[in-house]
């Protein structure tokens, strides 16, 4: 058989059967091995289902968790919901029972942000098929899974069937070359490649992350740089599976064991990429003097080093005139430098970044100093055990003590669908992934960073380059 | 799901890059459970205050009443993969979204809900805006084609996947279409795969 990329490896694997050869060559029906639910991209999928009178085909291997919708204050098992969001956890308890899918309530120990309690528990593998009602499933990609974003309607037919119609993307190479510098990380890797190229540029594409510095990256980071796929336009991230993917497994409490799991391990060392495989297109991004990166505008292509200035309008007429428009939403004027611009709001947490590894970061930035004064301050961890690990290791405390919230486990600000949300004209340094207008709440303005500079702006007050705060010390 | 076949109808232009879904459809309005009835949040923040009343906006312009065609410019549909910034539009009228890109999880939720969308570049899109301005735009499905009348008639075809063409013509629940076509190949599958795979059906792994 001919060279083949880990994508084209993990869709031949999954097609059940071609759907229109002469037609449409690339459509096909593949197996979806693993599927999972939150509160608010499902119901809609359930109601379908009892209106069509169809069951669930293989109830267990499905997971449901409410992550979008819920409260985030530590005493919210005893708080009285807020009505609709309560109504939105309440619903996908009832479909999870009557459809006997397996259900992770709010109390339980395991609650977490979808794409941070997949992995943890060993639901995500290498090798397999993951949907889910939500864009940012493209994270599970980082463990050499397919693994991507779906709307509600197809969630009843994975529902229905494990199976949907696909058509198989092109293939683009992202090769990060030599590795970052102090205080850099996935996040502002993710960021500067958005940047580089644009926001749709990996459009149409299964984008595939490759180099010195992904070798190196933790299964955290790796999960990072895939979650920010989709801003780059790409339904699906990917990173070969390796050691470093192998020992995070190992153990997890889904995840296969003993001869099995070197069975399992066998088949998902073999899914990289052969040495001859051609991908549709390649792209490289060096690192060497890569700085922490900010955005300034209303999508993550909006984003400078953070030594960098609000940039100039551009030159043709209508670019011009959105350019304006951005910065009018964003409360900036061209050549404004990003370093020294005062915030209200920190958000420390998310699918991108709300895993332990990031909240080390963030502490290590915070530890000893105080958020400074008029800046609301939170931490978010993106699961209960990630919140319990952070527990273990003391950052709780430092970020307590700096006068960071400490929360309980959900996706928070970054969706606000809760009551974390930005009020109008509120200026925020968030770890999320989009920085869409009103994404933080109506009228609120979001820069997107690594959870180092976001904890580093709390101190400060102001956004700041981490590096010389550390330094500073 | 809708059957789409051919549609003439006024236009909205709504030519800006990257309307995401958090402009289509902002995410506090994700509480609400229903998907019927959401055409008054259609990019909602763009078309009224804080206070919930109408402000001046291309949407709610008298002049494109009654649109059944959106213009849109790139990206459209970009970021979340909520299918309300489809039941939205689809609410508010609109049944043929052109753009000159999109939001791969947008357009393929378009689909599954009997709405086209169709790709064109820039200038192509222009043409349609001119054609547009002076009456309303003719898609034609069956012979993928958008036309015009006028002094300036004319038409100009449009690229369309074979399997999202027969899907929107037919009006098919996809749900009921992988049941009845495909049933037995995806336990044969299964089958194969828990021999190939049999990690994936240890019930200490599901």
């Amino acid at each position: 058989m001919s060279a083949r990329t880990l994508y084209h490896k993990l869709w031949d694997a999954h097609v059940i059967a071609e759907v229109d050869p002469a037609g449409d060559p690339r459509a096909a029906l593949i197996h979806v091995d693993r599927h999972l639910l939150h509160e608010c991209s499902t119901h809609q999928s359930f109601a379908s289902l009892r209106a069509s009178h169809r069951g669930v085909h293989r109830p267990e291997t499905h997971l449901a968790v409410p992550d979008h919708a819920v409260a985030t204050q530590e005493d919210r098992l005893t708080r009285p919901a807020d009505g609709a969001a309560g109504s939105q956890v309440a619903e996908l308890a009832r479909n999870a029972a009557d459809f006997d899918i397996p259900f992770i309530s709010l109390a339980d120990p395991r609650q977490g942000i979808v794409h941070v309690i997949g992995p943890e528990l060993g639901f995500t593998l290498p090798g397999i098929t993951l949907a889910c009602g939500d864009s940012h499933t493209s994270t599970h990609g980082a463990f050499g899974a397919l693994a991507f974003g779906i709307g509600a309607s197809d969630c009843a037919t994975v529902l229905a069937t494990n199976a949907i119609v696909q058509r198989r993307a092109d293939t683009l190479k992202v090769e990060l070359r030599g590795l970052p510098g102090r205080c850099v990380g996935a996040k502002d890797i993710a960021l500067a490649l958005i940047a580089a190229y644009g926001a749709g540029f990996a459009a149409g594409h299964a984008v595939e992350f490759t180099g010195e510095a992904v070798l190196r990256m933790s299964m955290a980071a790796r999960m990072t740089l895939c979650n920010m796929a989709i801003e780059a336009g790409a339904r699906i991230g990917l990173i070969a599976p390796d050691d470093v993917t192998l020992e995070y497994l190992r153990g997890r409490p889904m995840a296969p064991s003993g001869a099995l799991f070197e069975q399992a391990a066998a088949y998902w060392l073999s899914l990289r990429s052969d040495p001859c495989a051609v991908y549709d297109r390649e792209v490289s991004l060096d690192l060497a003097g890569l700085e922490p990166m900010v955005t300034w505008g209303t999508n993550p292509q909006d984003a400078v080093p953070i030594s960098g200035l609000v940039p100039q309008p551009p030159a043709e007429i209508e670019a011009a005139r959105q350019h304006g428009k951005t910065l009018a939403a964003m409360g900036l004027a061209p050549g404004q430098s990003l370093v020294g611009l005062p915030i209200d709001v920190v958000f420390i947490g998310s699918c991108t970044n709300g895993r332990i590894e990031d909240l080390r970061e963030a502490a290590a930035a915070a530890a000893g100093r105080k958020v400074a004064p008029g800046v609301r301050a939170m931490v978010v961890p993106g699961s209960m055990a990630v919140r319990r690990q952070a527990e273990a290791e003391g950052l709780d405390g430092i970020f307590r003590d700096a006068g960071f919230e400490w929360r309980m486990a959900g996706c928070s600000m970054c969706v606000a669908m809760n009551e974390d949300r930005l009020a109008p004209g509120e200026r925020c340094a968030a770890t999320s992934n989009r920085n869409f207008e009103g994404r933080q709440g109506r009228g609120g303005r979001t820069h997107l960073v690594s959870p180092a500079m976001a904890a580093a702006a709390a101190v400060a007050g102001c956004l700041v380059d981490v590096r010389h705060a550390e330094s500073a010390r | 799901m809708n059957v789409f076949n051919t549609l003439t109808a006024p236009v909205l232009m709504l030519r800006e890059n990257r309307i995401d879904t958090d402009v289509i459809f902002p995410a506090r309005f994700l509480l609400l459970m229903q998907r019927d009835g959401l055409g008054e949040y259609f990019c909602r923040d763009r078309r009224r205050d804080a206070q919930g009343s109408f402000v001046a906006n291309a949407i709610d312009d008298a002049a494109v009443q009654g649109a059944g065609i959106l213009l849109a410019g790139k990206d459209f549909g970009c970021g979340s993969s909520r299918e309300q910034a489809v039941w939205t539009i689809l609410d508010f009228g609109i049944t043929c979204v052109i753009a000159e890109s999109f939001g791969e999880i947008f357009a393929a939720n378009c689909v599954r809900n009997g709405v086209l969308p169709i790709v064109l570049d820039a200038a192509a899109i222009d043409r349609l805006e001119t054609a547009a301005r002076c009456g309303g735009l003719t898609i034609d499905l069956v012979g993928s084609t958008i036309s015009w009348g006028g002094p300036d008639a004319g038409s100009i075809p449009f690229p369309i996947a074979a399997n999202d063409r027969e899907r929107l013509l037919n009006g098919w629940d996809e749900t009921a279409m992988i049941t009845c076509r495909w049933q037995k190949d995806i336990i044969r599958f299964e089958t194969a795969q828990r021999r190939a795979c049999p990690w994936l059906y240890e019930e200490s792994c599901l």
